[in-house]
């Protein structure tokens, strides 16, 4: 297809092998690396659940008695198989024994690393298995039920109480949403564990746990198949249990995962190494379950000006992009997040964020690309707000954007009352009907604005990567290149939490994921 | 042409809502109702809205949300008044200096330079708005206190616990602590902005510095009641904050 905006291809390809350069050089450092909470992973999708009477899941039970002792190095996977071996007992009874102050799993005699791996090989299969049927019923649904058109209707709910969330979540599919985000409670991303069973309790959000997941998947299968449509799930696969809360969502079939180290670094001020690591095994988790990703590139707006840096967004879309190449993510599960929020009263403004939103569909042809609605500049004057996000929807169809999460006029007062999601869903769905074929019709004028535009930003991404290839991915984020904000590669949450792999160490997980279907 | 006034005078005593006409009282409201769409929730929507003080309420629209809600737009006359003349409302009472002001005022009466740190405190991620009073780059064309000459800003970011930025405080010897809050569900703010004040009792040092929250939901008398030298709600850009707090030191003769 011709560029509209006569991008140069070769500026994209300079662009895009540079990203796989950087993102190459940061995984030589994963790959000798792992976390507390990638091995917690490990020992979840072996089949640990639960937790003790001070509400302490078994999964850091048992990661924490590794890691004081100093096993972690050679990862769970071996001390679960080899505690297999030497107790006869399966994972979730090794982990409450350990629970109850009864099993040191370090100080049992040690098998070898082959019959340890053998050991939890058909425990391994079965959590592939569990995961795979819930891709098939995925599948199965999209071929029986079928889905929205794009862009798909995005909506959050975020009332801390995962029954009010079911409401308001069948409320919203009823009224035309194809994708429900449960928001998460605020600092859930700086909890160091994943809470367990239904939760009524969160601010500005719910907790995210895997009974909540399996509470509003089954809510929306229902009414899925009221509306005749499926409609997907979406949570946050981020912060300090970016993995584990991956695997809950394979398991439960999640559909959509927020899930983005660079997020994390930025934001939540969560150590930069230990979240590179943890990004890792979410990626090849959520490439494996056919989840999509979302990454948050979108917010580096709401600390750097979307005027002028622009390019960090682009740039950092570009090194998601491979990172997520090698998790082994198909182009059609990246999920890449963007939108680019200038102030309204910038003049042009809306032929500036169309450029970049064509822009960004351009360069990433097949990815479901999730368009931003906006945020920072809602005022609490609805009447104006509904027209902001009105414009915000008319460039997501007219770029072809794959998800549109949807502004509300009430952005900045409350999070969304019944009737503020239903105006947002009735503002988008009379814009992209009746626009709908818009980009197929209009092309852009030689030289314009919006050309310029484009050129401009595409052009300041490139050097930016360059840049970025010659300092390393740590030394950036250290200088503050990304939202303006400057991390210490030592500093923040959760560094503690990490160590090199020794050169026993095994996951039996990554490997299978990465070869696919078997 | 007639000869009558024209214009009726407002009355300050007996202010009502203004339509097209003085004291119409046009209200518009918009609300869900737990009823099924129809005529019998057009018919409690418009009980509601008589209870909510309008006459002759009109439902002009409303729509099946699914599930038994519906939404209403109603319009009416309030029949409500409010006198004008009566009302006090607490201010933060300072003039407002812009930053080249604020730097001049800095050199010539404080004569140091002005150390402000500040954060979102608690479990609020929102840097939204500590980073428009703060940052270099500020908001709307305001620029944050990070460009004014003559203050040194510190801004924490968000997610910071009140112990953390107390302990900032007294590293670098502040004269002001800043606090956004942005999610105040279930009055998370109260509580959380209430707790700094009691944690500065508790280290002494609430004399010793000059504290101010603010945030959307946060107005200058719940600052004061909570124990804050004050509280700004929207519109607030730095240069009102470093008035305040400039004006403040000399007042306080910590300058």
């Amino acid at each position: 297809m011709k560029s509209k905006l006569n991008l140069d291809p070769k500026v994209i390809d300079s662009a895009r092998s540079c990203a796989s350069r950087i993102a190459h050089s940061m995984q030589e450092f994963i790959d000798v690396h792992t976390t507390v909470s990638t091995e917690r992973t490990v020992v979840r999708l072996l089949g640990v659940d639960g937790v003790d009477d001070v509400e302490t899941p078994l999964p850091n039970i048992v990661i924490d008695q590794i890691l004081e002792a100093g096993g972690l190095p050679r990862g769970a996977a071996y001390w679960m198989g080899n505690a297999m071996i030497q107790t006869g007992l399966c994972p979730q009874e090794i982990a409450e024994k350990m629970s109850a102050g009864e099993l040191k799993i370090t100080e049992l005699p040690a098998a070898g690393i082959e019959e340890a791996k053998e050991k939890i090989m058909p425990y391994v299969k079965d959590s592939l298995d569990k995961i795979k049927a819930q891709t098939a019923k995925r599948e199965e649904y999209l071929d029986t039920i079928g889905e929205g058109r794009t862009p798909y209707l995005y909506v959050i709910v975020a009332t801390g109480n995962i029954y009010e969330d079911v409401v308001q979540a069948k409320a919203a599919v009823r009224q035309g949403a194809d994708i429900v985000a449960v928001i998460r409670t605020t600092a859930q991303s700086l909890l160091d564990y994943v809470p367990y069973g239904p939760t009524t309790e969160g601010f500005g959000g719910t907790y995210a746990t895997q009974e909540n997941f399996r509470i509003m998947r089954k809510a929306l299968d229902e009414v899925g198949e009221e509306v005749g449509k499926y409609i997907r799930l979406c949570n946050y696969s981020s912060g300090m249990c970016m993995a584990e809360i991956a695997a809950m969502g394979a398991l439960e079939r999640l559909d959509v995962m927020l899930n983005d180290a660079l997020y994390g670094i930025l934001f939540r001020d969560i150590n930069m190494q230990r979240t590179l690591i943890d990004q890792y095994f979410s990626r090849v988790i959520i490439g494996y379950c056919g989840t999509m990703f979302n990454s948050g590139e979108d917010n580096y707006l709401t600390t750097d000006d979307a005027y002028e840096a622009a390019h960090t967004v682009l740039a950092s879309q570009l090194i998601n992009e491979q990172f997520a190449v090698l998790a082994n993510i198909p182009e059609e599960q990246m999920g890449l997040g963007h939108a680019f929020e200038m102030d309204p009263d910038i003049e042009n403004g809306f032929l500036y964020e169309l450029a970049q939103a064509v822009m960004a569909r351009e360069i990433f042809p097949k990815a479901p690309l999730k368009y931003m609605p906006p945020t920072k500049f809602m005022t609490g004057n609805i009447f104006k707000g509904h027209i902001q996000d009105a414009l915000f929807n008319m460039v997501a169809v007219w770029s072809g954007q794959s998800l549109q999460l949807l502004g509300m006029p009430t952005e900045a007062i409350h999070t969304p009352h019944m009737h503020d999601r239903y105006l947002s869903i009735e503002n988008a769905s009379y814009i992209f009907n009746n626009a709908r074929d818009i980009g197929n019709e209009v092309e852009f004028k030689e030289n314009g604005i919006m050309q310029q535009r484009a050129q401009k930003v595409l052009k300041e991404a490139d050097e930016l990567l360059h840049e970025i290839e010659k300092d390393g991915l740590f030394t950036t984020l250290e200088k503050g290149k990304f939202g303006g904000v400057k991390r210490p590669r030592d500093g923040g949450k959760g560094l503690q939490g990490v160590c090199l792999k020794d050169e026993k160490y095994f996951n039996p997980f990554i490997a299978i994921m990465l070869g696919g279907e078997k | 042409m007639t000869d009558k006034t024209a214009v009726a005078q407002v009355d300050l005593k007996k202010v009502k809502p203004y339509g097209d006409t003085m004291n119409d009282g046009m209200t518009e409201t918009a609300f869900t109702l737990p009823v099924p769409f129809g005529e019998e929730g057009s018919e409690a929507a418009k009980i509601l809205a008589k209870k909510m003080g309008l006459d002759e309420p009109n439902v002009v629209y409303s729509k099946d949300q699914g599930g038994g809600y519906t939404f209403f737009i109603v319009y009416g006359k309030c029949r409500h008044t409010v006198d004008y003349t009566e009302i006090k409302v607490t201010k933060v009472e300072v003039e407002i200096m812009d930053r080249l002001e604020c730097a001049k005022f800095i050199k010539e009466k404080i004569k140091r330079d002005v150390v402000i740190v500040g954060a979102s405190t608690g479990t609020d991620a929102h840097t939204v708005g500590i980073d428009a009073i703060m940052n270099m780059k500020g908001f709307h064309g305001h620029f944050g206190l990070e460009r004014f000459e003559g203050i040194e800003a510190y801004n924490y970011g968000s997610q910071v616990p009140n112990e953390v930025l107390i302990e900032k405080a007294k590293e670098v010897n502040a004269d002001a602590i800043i606090i956004s809050q942005t999610v105040t569900q279930k009055d998370i703010h109260i509580t959380n902005l209430t707790n700094m004040v009691e944690l500065l009792e508790a280290e002494g040092m609430r004399d010793k510095v000059i504290l101010c929250c603010g945030g959307p939901r946060i107005s200058h008398e719940l600052a004061q009641e909570l124990g804050y030298d004050a509280g700004f709600g929207s519109h607030t850009y730095a240069e009102h904050v470093a008035s305040f707090i400039l004006n403040e030191i000399v007042e306080k003769g910590r300058a």
